[in-house]
Order: structure tokens, then C-alpha cells, then sequence
């Protein structure tokens, strides 16, 4: 028992000289430079090193898929059948403009103009471009989780033993580190903000809580380890405008507000999203519905509306797509933030999925695991584009003026610009 | 995520279905994945709901019936070698297929066969003839409703004027493909070539 004894004192001061440690990195590398907004570039650093090890991994993996003798299946991003180049759409106008004709010109009909219908169906049924587009995108080279490999077999030792490595890298060193700075950041959102609220309104008010949600946010992204690269800053969204993206994921939102001051706009939700929902709203005017609201479509419009009018209130951020689609195409934008007649800040937000797929397929996994997933992936890397501001023409309607701000962030963020 | 293709797929089940159905083994893969990813409920069949997600497939005015082609009579779930041997119907006929001895059974994808398929589109009542009420239904599906049932009618009643040739003013299957052939490559509109 005695012997035990200073021992048991030496692995305490061992766990307590680690933690100390561990912690004043954190605060030095990490926070501190979140609160000043500057970077000592070692994600970046890290970035190219992992790309090195990728493209060893990939040469691995099909030099032994070679040595077999084996197919490797390789994803094929163009699809994998030569599909009939004319638009279902188009043929079925054409032939029910033929009807529509005076009673002189009959339609043309042929029994076997069925085959046209029949095998436009069954194509579709092999392979689509938008079922395509809800699953996660498919990887070139092996990025060292098993998640998105699809040749098990041909792993040689070598290979192995590099993966385990990257599991305990990641499991057992940065998930620590990063649960650590996401707690750090959100707790200090919630009290930062609860503080500021106590201030009597006005510009330090303001000034105060902008500077707190920017430095809660930038804690954030560097527990993600997301490398973000943004591009044409002098279009950053103003006041009274209303900032439209793309959406892959939820951390989209932290992506945006770690480079900008912005309103968030949402349902109120339970637990802690609720907690930091409500705190965040004490310092400045966030718009948030309660569920029985959000139904109401005037109600919502309104309140939007009363926001963008109020020169001094913050640009709000809206998702139009609705639900999550995996980074390679833009969907049908929905039409209500277009009818409110602000300024729109198109942004378009492209995810290299290469270090980590941000996708979330919500009908696969829940929020939590989704986090855990993000975390314990190497990094997210992706590029903001900001566009310049886009007006609704008197001529248009808001749905042609929500196609127009889709097309432009496709094209930008060189995504697919889908009609559904 | 549509992953582990050729893992959860056994070597042997492969070679049978290749046998069966003529495609190869990175196209059975392939296809295999497809049908993980649109298998939503992941219990390794389809129901009719899992086809109707298609967006394409909705808008498409023989969608339906395409869907009930995967279907055996009866059931509501498909598995993979149902949903292969429907779509190995749709296989391109290759050159040295069609000197085959004649003595096997004939392949899935032979020009008979996808007239088969086709004629069963029309032919809901499997009576191996389509009468002028259901050209009527699938003429009515294919037009839209823009046209009067007057037209509709005789439109009908020409087609099977042309098409009849025993008088029982329904057409028959042999009555089918013999107008069917006159007028289209059958082989190149029924075939669906893969990329690799």
C-alpha cells in the first residue's frame, strides 16, 4: 500500500503538468488567435501534409488491386450509362402541343412511341442526376477513413498500419481537442452574450455583441478544423440586405458568421440549441419563430420584412434550398425570401470532400453523430464565394428572380444548377 | 452512402446473376450500388415508393406501369435479382450473341424479349392483347388532357385499323410486332448502353 503511494502522487502530477499543458497550447495557438482573428497558418500546413499521405494511400491501393488482378471500382462522376441526349420535358410538350391542335391536325401517334417513354423510364431508374445528388459525393483517391473506401480488400499491411495511426490521431487527440474548443466557444457565446445584454442599448452594445458572436464563431471553426478560403470580400452582405447560400450542412451558418456580422434567422429549438438561441438573441435582434409560426407564411414574411426595413439591424442569413444537398448541385431555391424585395447577397459555399465530407443525409444520421462524424474527420476545407448584390427587376417575378440568384451561385461555386 | 459495394455483394451471387442476365461484373456493381442508394428502408428489396422518389420517373406518363414491370405478380418488393433481370431486358444485343446456339433458353435481352416488355406496358390485363380500351388508357397518358375523347377515339380506332389484320379489333402480340418493326430500329431504342 505505502509503495503504491508515491506512485499514485507521481501520475497525478504527470495528469496535471498534461492537462496544464495541454490547455495553455489551446489558449495560445488556438483561442487567442480566434479572438484577434489571426492565423499562424498551421492548418494550412497541415492540409498539404495529409494531401501527400492521401495520394500515397490511393498509389497503394491500386497497386495492390493491380497485383490481383482485380477490377477496382472506381466512382464515375459522369454516370454510368450513355443516356438518350433529348429532354424528357421537351418530347412530352411536343407531343401534347400536337394535341392541343386544331381538330383537322390529329396528334401523331405511333404504337411505338411508347419505346421512346419506356426507356427514358428506365434510365432514369439506373441511374439519375437527382437521387445522385442526396448521397455523398464519391472520392478519386482514399482520404484514410474507412467511411468512403470501397476497396477493402486490396489494403496492403503497410496501409494498415498508416490507417490505424490515423484513427488514434484522430479519435484519441484532435476529438479530444476539438470537444474541448467547441465547449469552450459555445459556453462563452452563451455568457458573452447573456453579458452584453445587460448593457443599455446603443453603439458599445453593438459593437460589443458583434465582436462577441465573431469570436465565438472563429472558436468554432477551428474546432471543426475547417480551412475556409474566401473569395471577393468587398461583396460581403451590408444592412438591410438578405444573404442567400447554398446549403450542405449545418455548420454552414458557423462557416458564413466567422466572416461577417449577420442575423440569424430560425425555429426555436428545445435543449441546447434553445439555451443558445435565446442568449444569443439578448444582445442583438436575431429572428427566431416559435414552431406554431413558422406555418404562417405572412407572419414570417412580416417579421422579415420589419428586419430588412431597420437600416441599423444586421444582414440576414437564409438558407432557400431547405434541406441538405450534397455539395455538387444547387436545387430549386425556395421562393419566400425573394418576395420580401431586399437586396439579395448571393454567397456560394463549395466543400472539398477530400478531407471530409460535410454532407448530412438527415434520413441516415442524427445531429449528434453527424458532429461526431465532423470531428473526427480530418479537417473541413471549402470556399466562400461572395457575389455581387442582385435586385429583383420589375419585370420579374420572385420565382424567376430566385432561379437567376440560383444559377449565379452555381456557377460560381461550379455546382450543378438542377431544375428540381 | 451506397459503400462497400462489391463487399456486401458475395463473388457467387454475382457470377449467377451474370449468367442470367448477360451484364458484367463492374456493371453489376454498379447497378448493385444503385439499388443500395435508392433502397432507403435498407432492407435489401424496393418497394414501389422507393421508384416514385425518382423525379424523373414521376413525371414520366408510362412511370406507373414501368414501376409495376419490376413487380412479380403480386408482391411488393423487388430484390436485386428481380430489379436485374427486369433491367437486363434493356441490354445492348451484341454481335456474337446472335449467333448463340439455339438450344439454350433465349437471353433477357433478345429482340423478342424487349417487344415483350413493351407490349406488357400496354397490356394490363395479361391477355396478350391490347384492346382499344387500353391503348385508350395509355393514349390518354401519353397525350394528356388536352385532346377530346372523340379524337382520343379515333385515334385509337385508326391504330388498331392499321395494326389488326385477324379482325377481332384488338391487337395481338405478333400483330404488334409486325407494325412495330416496320417502322423502328427495335434493338437500338430498346438497348441502353454503359459508359465502361
Amino acid at each position: 500500500m505505502f509503495l503504491l503511494l508515491p506512485f499514485d502522487s507521481l501520475v497525478v502530477n504527470l495528469l496535471g503538468i498534461s492537462i496544464t499543458v495541454l490547455f495553455t497550447l489551446l489558449l495560445v495557438f488556438i483561442i487567442v488567435p480566434a479572438i484577434f482573428g489571426v492565423s499562424f497558418g498551421i492548418r494550412k500546413v497541415y492540409m498539404k501534409t495529409l494531401l501527400k499521405i492521401f495520394q500515397w494511400a490511393t498509389l497503394r491501393i491500386e497497386r495492390g488491386a493491380k497485383e490481383k488482378n482485380h477490377p477496382l471500382y472506381k466512382p464515375y462522376v459522369n454516370g454510368i450509362i450513355a443516356k438518350d441526349p433529348t429532354s424528357l420535358e421537351e418530347e412530352i410538350k411536343e407531343i401534347r402541343r400536337s394535341g392541343s391542335g386544331k381538330a383537322l391536325d390529329a396528334p401523331e401517334f405511333e404504337l411505338s412511341d411508347i419505346f421512346y417513354f419506356c426507356r427514358k423510364g428506365i434510365e432514369t431508374i439506373m441511374d439519375d442526376e437527382v437521387t445522385k445528388r442526396f448521397s455523398a459525393e464519391e472520392l478519386e483517391s482514399w482520404n484514410l477513413l474507412s467511411r468512403t473506401n470501397y476497396n477493402f480488400q486490396y489494403i496492403s499491411l503497410r496501409l494498415t498500419v498508416l490507417w490505424g495511426l490515423g484513427v488514434l490521431i484522430r479519435y484519441c487527440f484532435l476529438l479530444p481537442l476539438r470537444i474541448a474548443l467547441a465547449f469552450t466557444g459555445i459556453s462563452l457565446l452563451v455568457t458573452g452574450t447573456t453579458v452584453v445584454g445587460y448593457l443599455p442599448n446603443g453603439r458599445c452594445k453593438d459593437f460589443l455583441s458583434k465582436h462577441v458572436h465573431l469570436m465565438c464563431y472563429r472558436i468554432c471553426v477551428r474546432a471543426l478544423t475547417a480551412i475556409i478560403t474566401y473569395h471577393d470580400r468587398e461583396n460581403r452582405p451590408r444592412n438591410g440586405g438578405i444573404c442567400v447560400a447554398n446549403h450542405t450542412s449545418p455548420i454552414d451558418v458557423i462557416i458564413l458568421a466567422s466572416d461577417g456580422y449577420y442575423a440569424m434567422v430560425g425555429q426555436i429549438h428545445g435543449g441546447l440549441m434553445g439555451v443558445i438561441q435565446r442568449a444569443m438573441v439578448k444582445a442583438c435582434p436575431h429572428v427566431w419563430f416559435e414552431r406554431s409560426e413558422v406555418k404562417d407564411r405572412h407572419l414570417v414574411a412580416r417579421r422579415l420584412t420589419e428586419h430588412v426595413q431597420d437600416k441599423s439591424k444586421l444582414p440576414i442569413l437564409i438558407f432557400p434550398e431547405g434541406t441538405c444537398i450534397n455539395n455538387t448541385s444547387v436545387m430549386m431555391f425556395k421562393k419566400g425570401s425573394f418576395e420580401i424585395g431586399a437586396t439579395v447577397y448571393p454567397v456560394a459555399i463549395k466543400y472539398d470532400p477530400q478531407f471530409g465530407d460535410a454532407f448530412w443525409n438527415s434520413s441516415k444520421y442524427g445531429m449528434v453523430t453527424y458532429l461526431l462524424r465532423m470531428m473526427t474527420s480530418w479537417a473541413i476545407v471549402c470556399s466562400v464565394w461572395y457575389l455581387p448584390p442582385m435586385t429583383r427587376q420589375p419585370e420579374e417575378d420572385a420565382v424567376q428572380f430566385a432561379n437567376r440568384v440560383k444559377s449565379a451561385i452555381a456557377r460560381q461555386g461550379g455546382l450543378v444548377d438542377l431544375l428540381w | 452512402m451506397g459503400s462497400r459495394a462489391s463487399t456486401l455483394l458475395r463473388d457467387e451471387e454475382i457470377e449467377e446473376i451474370k449468367k442470367e442476365t448477360g451484364f458484367s461484373h463492374s456493371q453489376i456493381t454498379r447497378l448493385y450500388s444503385r439499388f443500395t442508394s435508392l433502397d432507403k428502408g435498407e432492407n435489401g428489396t424496393l418497394s414501389r415508393e422507393d421508384f416514385q422518389r425518382i423525379p424523373e420517373l414521376a413525371i414520366n406518363p408510362l412511370g406507373d406501369r414501368i414501376i409495376n414491370a419490376f413487380f412479380p405478380e403480386g408482391e411488393d418488393q423487388v430484390n436485386f435479382r428481380g430489379f436485374m433481370r427486369t433491367l437486363a431486358h434493356f441490354r445492348p444485343i451484341e454481335d456474337n450473341e446472335k449467333s448463340k446456339d439455339q438450344n439454350g433458353p433465349e437471353p433477357l435481352n433478345s429482340r423478342s424479349n424487349k417487344l415483350h416488355f413493351a407490349f406488357r406496358l400496354y397490356d394490363l390485363d395479361k391477355d396478350d392483347k391490347i384492346s382499344r380500351d387500353e391503348l385508350l388508357q395509355v393514349l390518354r397518358m401519353m397525350v394528356g388532357v388536352n385532346i377530346s375523347d372523340e379524337q382520343l377515339g379515333s385515334i385509337a380506332d385508326r391504330t388498331i385499323q392499321e395494326a389488326d389484320q385477324d379482325g377481332d379489333s384488338a391487337i395481338s402480340f405478333a400483330e404488334f410486332v409486325k407494325q412495330v418493326l416496320e417502322k423502328v430500329d427495335v434493338e437500338q431504342k430498346m438497348s441502353i448502353r454503359f459508359l465502361h
